[in-house]
């Protein structure tokens, strides 16, 4: 990772970093929804049905980007419901409490915690549960990821990595950062200059595109 | 769906990882206000048609401006998050970019640049005494004044304090004075050999 480069990182909890690249994509996942009333020439902006005029009638199923149902979601007026995603429902949550290792939640996600975190702001009388089992989740794998993150040196971890949420990728490279850092300054590197990351990635393109 | 089109350039950003600089994409850009245009001017269209008495349009011009927003949140992102990148190679580069990298940056962006490398450069200048202060300089902390670099590629003639001239020729080594070449060690013209 270039070391002068810092992105806006995602937001925390309910909020969402409103320059975050991650938390635009990640607003970017759908989840169901159910239209509660008839909605006007609104068929051809959701993707169902041709004409420009074509209304979606009452009672029928969609599905919607996050930032949509965040925007349009109004407790007084209820236009649009909201569903759980299947993964936040009963079943998975039993799943999750039995060994939440086992789950490809890169599959699953890829931003499992952010996203759910996020359907908390929906009034949904299943809330406290699915806050609940968002946190154990993340507490049974993180010892797990923070166990291979700190000892797989010089091994390639595509393995390790590919069923990981993105928050726990995060999570996952600082440590790999820090135990690689530590290795250098082990062997008495850390004072050597080498030349920027971001100038050796630059290098590599250069090479890749003269073979093309 | 409205508001591909802007996610679309989020997402090839994204993409772009560990602060790479992917081209600017000027005519996604443009046709991810024009959808913008056009989704204000409906809405302007339908909000004339509600006040004479149709109040179930009301949910769709929300919804209009529920895109209205996502979009310019995607576009402003976009843009910030190119400037941070572009910010992050002054330091790495130093202040003169190399060709493959300025042409992946819109005219906006290198004015920018160029107003960044001023400001930067008079705030060196006015701290540190009366010589300023180089702060790309020593970000490892330094052990000797000299160091030993070895040559990477072809880079000609170097002059360094003394007047004198060392020929930068591919696989040669040199001694050299580290504050000279930190610069070059960063932008892999040098390597640093420790002994």
């Amino acid at each position: 990772m270039s070391e002068a480069y810092f992105p806006v990182g995602p937001g925390l909890g309910l909020e969402e970093n409103f320059l975050s690249l991650d938390d635009i994509l990640m607003s970017q996942e759908k989840l169901p929804g159910r239209a509660e009333s008839t909605l006007p020439r609104l068929a051809f902006a959701l993707g169902q049905g041709a004409g420009t005029g074509d209304s979606i009638p009452e009672g029928s199923k969609l599905e919607i980007p996050l930032w949509l149902a965040k925007g349009l979601h109004d407790s007084k007026r209820r236009i649009i419901s909201v569903e759980l995603p299947k993964i936040y429902k009963e079943a998975w949550r039993t799943v999750f409490s039995a060994d939440a290792n086992v789950v490809d939640l890169h599959k699953m996600g890829p931003y499992y915690y952010g996203f759910g975190s996020q359907l908390l702001n929906f009034d949904n009388p299943e809330n406290p549960e699915i806050a609940q089992t968002i946190l154990q989740t993340f507490i049974s794998r993180f010892r797990r990821i923070m166990d291979s993150s700190q000892n797989a040196y010089n091994e390639d971890t595509s393995a390790l990595v590919a069923r990981l949420d993105e928050l726990e990728r995060a999570l996952f490279q600082a440590g790999q950062k820090g135990l690689n850092d530590f290795q250098c300054w082990e062997k008495g590197q850390a004072s050597q200059i080498t030349a920027s990351s971001l100038v050796q990635n630059y290098g590599k393109r250069k090479f890749t595109d003269m073979d093309g | 769906m409205a508001g591909e089109r802007a996610v679309g350039l989020v997402r090839e950003l994204h993409r772009a990882a560990g602060g790479h600089l992917p081209p600017f994409r000027a005519e996604g850009l443009r046709q991810a206000l024009e959808e913008m245009r056009a989704l204000y001017e409906r809405n302007q269209a339908d909000v004339s048609e509600a006040k004479s008495g149709r109040t179930d349009l009301i949910f769709l011009i929300r919804f209009r401006h529920c895109c209205l927003l996502r979009n310019q949140r995607c576009i402003l992102a976009y843009l910030y998050d190119r400037l941070l990148r572009i910010r992050a190679l002054r330091w790495e580069y130093g202040s003169v970019l190399p060709n493959t990298i300025q042409f992946h940056m819109s005219a906006e962006e290198v004015e920018w640049f160029n107003r960044y490398k001023k400001s930067l450069a008079t705030y060196m200048r006015s701290v540190g005494g009366e010589e300023g202060l180089d702060l790309t300089q020593d970000i490892k902390p330094p052990k000797t004044l000299y160091i030993e670099v070895r040559c990477l590629r072809d880079y000609g003639e170097f002059e360094i304090d003394d007047g004198t001239t060392v020929l930068l020729k591919k696989n040669s080594q040199h001694f050299l004075p580290r504050w000279k070449c930190e610069q070059l060690i960063r932008q892999g013209v040098l390597e640093h050999i420790l002994s």
